[in-house]
């Protein structure tokens, strides 16, 4: 499938070339060209020789989104560092050019549940962390109790 | 300046820059009750000094801000920030999730627009297409002035300059084959606006009124003879 990911720090590089490996069509969008290198991290040759595409530009940007290739794309992936910006890039994939499946990277967990209801899917890196601390504290606990029971 | 001229307006400003602090000011002056809300809190201690109580800190793109400043009971959202994705976010929440009467939004960048449109945020403003306008109105040789958009409606009334060497020169009103769905409906020349008649007679110069359906208006200022290529700032097709 053809997978457009807009933003490309540590999360979206690393899911392109997860994707690419799996043999998916991968194409990047980050308004800053130095990310460009973070794509190549571990690669034996150039992100493009192995068969990316990286476009610089926003999501805002209509042109941007359209060099990107995402009037062909299956899936559109909203992984910039804006909660914001992920909100807005995702509904405009989803309303403007009708991308099948659209994923936001939203990290206030409060608002990923509104936009959720609104028929937007969305990742909660918070939530995720909230919900792993929370059960490794639990362990944590349970264990300490059980140490003083048993002494 | 009491809570009894407010008359029950409970309107929430974000976004304490130059334009979200006058315009508190100025509402409260006006006697609404307002909150502004700012994110950065150096600017907000500043602005707080003088607006006291009615200044928030904090980050409205946030919602548990918006409900402590009230968006429950606010019947206007003014998002005036200096970030378009912020503004657009903040107006949509506040509709769609706190069913707010009436929302207005700023637009930094005119090409943000379609945005604004496409997630159903109006209206909107843009000081840079105000001040474009103000250029066509000022400007006659652009030709044509949009005077009044009605987008939704699908009806316009524009200003057109007719060139002395227009087609049209010479020709009277009941001789001119306008498009279809398109009126004059008045004629300013040499500093007097006048009603046409059939037998009025089109000079080099004058400037026509017309009410048209925006999608008849190339061919409108095609026939007149007018450079239509200067609809700069009008909002850009639905």
């Amino acid at each position: 499938m053809q997978i457009l990911i807009v933003g490309c720090g540590r999360v979206g590089s690393s899911l392109a070339r997860t994707m690419l490996a799996d043999g998916h069509e991968v194409s990047c969008l980050d308004e800053d060209p130095d990310s460009h290198a973070r794509l190549e991290l571990g690669l034996e040759s150039s992100w493009e020789d192995a068969g990316g595409q990286f476009t610089v530009g926003t999501g805002l940007e209509i042109d941007a989104l359209l060099t990107a290739g995402i009037e062909e794309a299956d899936v559109f992936v909203a992984s910039t560092n804006g909660d914001n910006t992920n909100i807005v890039i995702g509904q405009i994939a989803q309303r403007r050019f009708r991308v099948e499946t659209v994923i936001a990277r939203i990290l206030d967990p409060y608002r990923a549940e509104w936009y959720e209801h609104q028929g937007l899917r969305t990742i909660c890196p918070t939530r995720t962390a909230i919900g792993e601390l929370e059960s490794e504290l639990k362990r944590i606990a349970a264990a300490t109790e059980e140490a003083y029971d048993g002494g | 300046m009491t809570v009894a001229d407010s008359g029950g307006d409970y309107m929430l400003v974000v976004g304490a820059g130059k334009v979200g602090w006058n315009l508190t000011r100025e509402l409260i002056e006006k006697g609404h009750e307002v909150t502004l809300i700012e994110a950065d809190r150096e600017r907000y201690l500043t602005v707080e000094q003088e607006l006291e109580h009615r200044v928030l800190y904090g980050d409205a793109s946030e919602l548990w801000v918006l409900e402590r400043a009230g968006i429950g009971r606010a019947s206007m959202v003014i998002a005036v920030t200096g970030d378009d994705e912020d503004n657009l976010l903040i107006c949509q929440v506040a509709k769609d999730k706190y069913e707010v009467d009436r929302v207005i939004a700023r637009v930094n960048n005119p090409r943000n627009r379609q945005h604004f449109e496409l997630l159903g945020v109006k209206p909107y403003v843009s000081a840079t297409d105000l001040i474009l306008r103000l250029i066509e109105r000022e400007v006659p040789r652009y030709g044509l002035v949009h005077l009044l958009d009605l987008a939704d409606a699908k009806i316009e009334i524009i200003d057109l300059l007719i060139g002395d060497d227009a087609p049209v020169v010479g020709k009277r009103v009941d001789e001119l084959d306008l498009p279809t769905g398109s009126l004059l409906i008045s004629v300013l020349r040499e500093g007097t606006g006048f009603v046409p008649t059939a037998d009025t007679v089109l000079e080099g110069g004058d400037e026509l009124l017309a009410v048209l359906d925006p999608r008849v208006e190339e061919a409108l200022t095609e026939y007149l003879g007018v450079d239509g290529g200067a609809s700069i700032g009008s909002p850009p097709p639905a």
